[in-house]
């Protein structure tokens, strides 16, 4: 009676585990089998989609790197990740020290303020800042990106350093200031060392976010060279009702996974910054 | 002499980096400035906007002033009125799956069991992939001809011959196959969030509810939930906002069609205000989400001032 109780149990346990584990992955199995699938198996309609009915073919993904664009969009966004995370660690880490040490009573108030902005979404903005863009010159241009996005990774960020700055005794930057440095030496020399992991967790955050982004990617850039990842693959490898949908496939996996195993190291950090920090 | 001032430059110079009062808004000025110039700027220019009959045509040659034109204009306009309602319906019943399916995931990641870690991870995907990618995968499994919903519903006999739901050509389907995809997009981070906050409860406090006699149900709702409800409240906060806010899956999956049936506020932001190129037009449309991210803000500061107590 017990052994069956346990048993119905573990089974309606492991149902559950792989009904879920089927709805978040079944989007990828499918990308994934579609991306090496020849033309003419895609299209079959008589044969069992979910398998390789011919044998796999290197053709979409071929055609991407040759024919398209997509090596550029590519590196069009390694570099825009890269630049933002930049700006971001310059502005977020000076930011988020004075907030957890020096900004006295206006800290709290301020540092909630600029959390808060984060909440600011790009389809309120994107109207009001395209001619701000083309006022700086920057119109179709990857570098309205690398202006734009630190909007929001800096809130974010600047919270996230001022939760870690808080944790860091204040003991260890007193005695570097008695050892005769200043208050600047201090941080510099003292306090940017022990963050190291701080800041790491800002660059992993700052890069992803701003790989990931698509709405103001969309409204800036139109001309294909200059476009991200993000954009080029849905715009550029859909040409009005014409879908290759193997390439498109190809395309969002080969971008999308590394991207999101990047941000999965990065998910614990996040969630510690949203739920009020059990890691710090 | 010169030396001596020299020297007193650099003692001034060392002063300075000593001071907090001069160290901290130097340290914050950065951060403010930027967001004040690409954040602030933007948003004052997008109320005056809204209130001109600026468009891509006359941004050179001037545009006037007209009022309240705009707004009136919205409410006399069909595809808004869907446009607001789409909105409101995506983000809550998009985040009510989320949060059923959210809260099931944690409580299977609480358990133990083998080959959780990969699971962990799979499960994460749909939240780590960048959305206008992995909303390319859904867009292909709703295709009009070779969806693979309906190639499997059709094996398994739910669907009859001649039966073939077009998930994205017909304005309820689509708005169904719009709140499945913001849904499976969300759950994983509603999931982490419940866990994050059930790892923060004090290991004390549950020992010691514990010794007093807490039952299960006292331990769930009198001792847990009080702990766990600010900070998770955060966490749907912030994916109401997203789910409200965004434009990304709607537009890739449907451009708001068919017939401009399944708009949200952003995706008819940006038809009328960048493709279009009505600025004024569009910036009105996109100032309705304010008020949302007022009730969001003002949500998020009173569960935060829980928190710290």
């Amino acid at each position: 009676m017990k052994l069956a109780e346990r048993l119905l149990k573990q089974t309606g346990f492991y149902t559950l585990v792989t009904a879920l584990v089927i709805f978040a992955i079944w989007p990828f199995y499918w990308m994934l089998i579609t991306a090496f699938k020849t033309e003419h198996d895609l299209y079959n309609l008589q044969s069992i989609p979910y398998i390789f009915n011919e044998p796999p073919t290197m053709q979409h993904v071929n055609w991407l790197f040759d024919r398209t664009e997509f090596a550029r969009w590519l590196w069009n966004s390694l570099t825009i990740g890269v630049l933002v995370a930049g700006i971001t660690l310059l502005v977020a880490v000076p930011a988020g020290y004075a907030l957890a040490r020096m900004a006295g009573r206006y800290a709290e108030g301020l540092g909630i303020g600029i959390f808060l902005t984060y909440l600011v979404p790009p389809t309120l903005l994107f109207i009001p800042l395209s001619p701000i863009i083309s006022r700086l010159g920057l119109q179709d241009s990857l570098w309205a990106l690398v202006a734009v996005y630190p909007t929001f990774t800096i809130p974010f960020c600047t919270w996230l350093m001022m939760g870690f700055f808080k944790t860091i005794p204040g003991e260890i930057e007193e005695a570097a200031l008695i050892d005769g440095d200043s208050r600047f030496g201090a941080f510099l020399h003292v306090v940017i060392p022990l963050s190291m992991s701080g800041i790491l967790t800002v660059v992993i955050f700052a890069f992803t976010l701003s790989m990931q982004e698509f709405v103001y990617a969309l409204t800036f850039v139109s001309s294909t060279a200059q476009k991200t990842v993000t954009v080029g693959v849905p715009t550029d490898l859909m040409r009005g009702d014409l879908f290759l949908w193997g390439s498109l496939m190809a395309a969002a996996l080969i971008a999308g996974i590394p991207m999101a195993i990047v941000y999965n190291l990065f998910l614990d950090r996040f969630v510690a910054g949203i739920t009020g920090g059990a890691i710090k | 002499m010169a030396v001596a001032a020299k020297k007193y430059d650099g003692a001034r110079f060392r002063y300075l980096l000593d001071r907090v009062e001069v160290l901290g808004p130097v340290f914050m000025a950065p951060a403010i400035l930027y967001m004040v110039a690409l954040l602030g700027l933007p948003f004052v220019l997008a109320i005056y906007f809204s209130l001109t009959n600026l468009t891509i045509n006359n941004i050179q040659t001037g545009f006037s002033f007209v009022g309240l034109a705009n707004f009136v204009e919205l409410f006399r306009d069909s595809i808004f009125r869907q446009a607001l309602r789409n909105t409101l319906i995506f983000a809550i019943a998009s985040q009510l799956l989320a949060m059923i399916l959210g809260q099931v995931t944690a409580l299977i990641l609480m358990q133990d069991f083998r080959g959780k870690a990969i699971v962990r991870v799979m499960i994460m995907l749909p939240w780590a992939v960048p959305i206008a990618l992995g909303v390319l995968g859904w867009k292909w499994m709703y295709d009009s001809l070779y969806s693979i919903i309906n190639w499997t519903l059709r094996a398994f006999h739910i669907l009859g011959p001649g039966q073939w739901p077009q998930w994205l050509g017909t304005s309820n389907l689509a708005m169904i196959s719009i709140t499945i995809v913001h849904a499976w997009k969300s759950f994983p981070f509603v999931a982490v969030i419940i866990l994050g906050a059930m790892t923060s409860i004090p290991q004390d406090i549950i020992d010691a509810a514990r010794v007093d006699g807490a039952g299960f149900w006292r331990q769930t709702f009198q001792v847990n939930l009080p702990i766990v409800a600010p900070i998770v409240s955060v966490g749907v906060i912030f994916g109401t906002v997203f789910a409200f806010t965004d434009m990304s899956v709607v537009w890739l999956l449907t451009k708001g069609g068919p017939v401009n049936s399944t708009h949200v506020l952003g995706s008819y932001a940006f038809q009328v205000g960048i493709v279009s190129g009505d600025i004024g037009q569009g910036a009105a449309i996109s100032l309705f989400l304010v008020p949302i991210l007022m009730v969001a803000m003002v949500l998020t500061l009173r569960a935060m001032r829980r928190r710290e107590l």
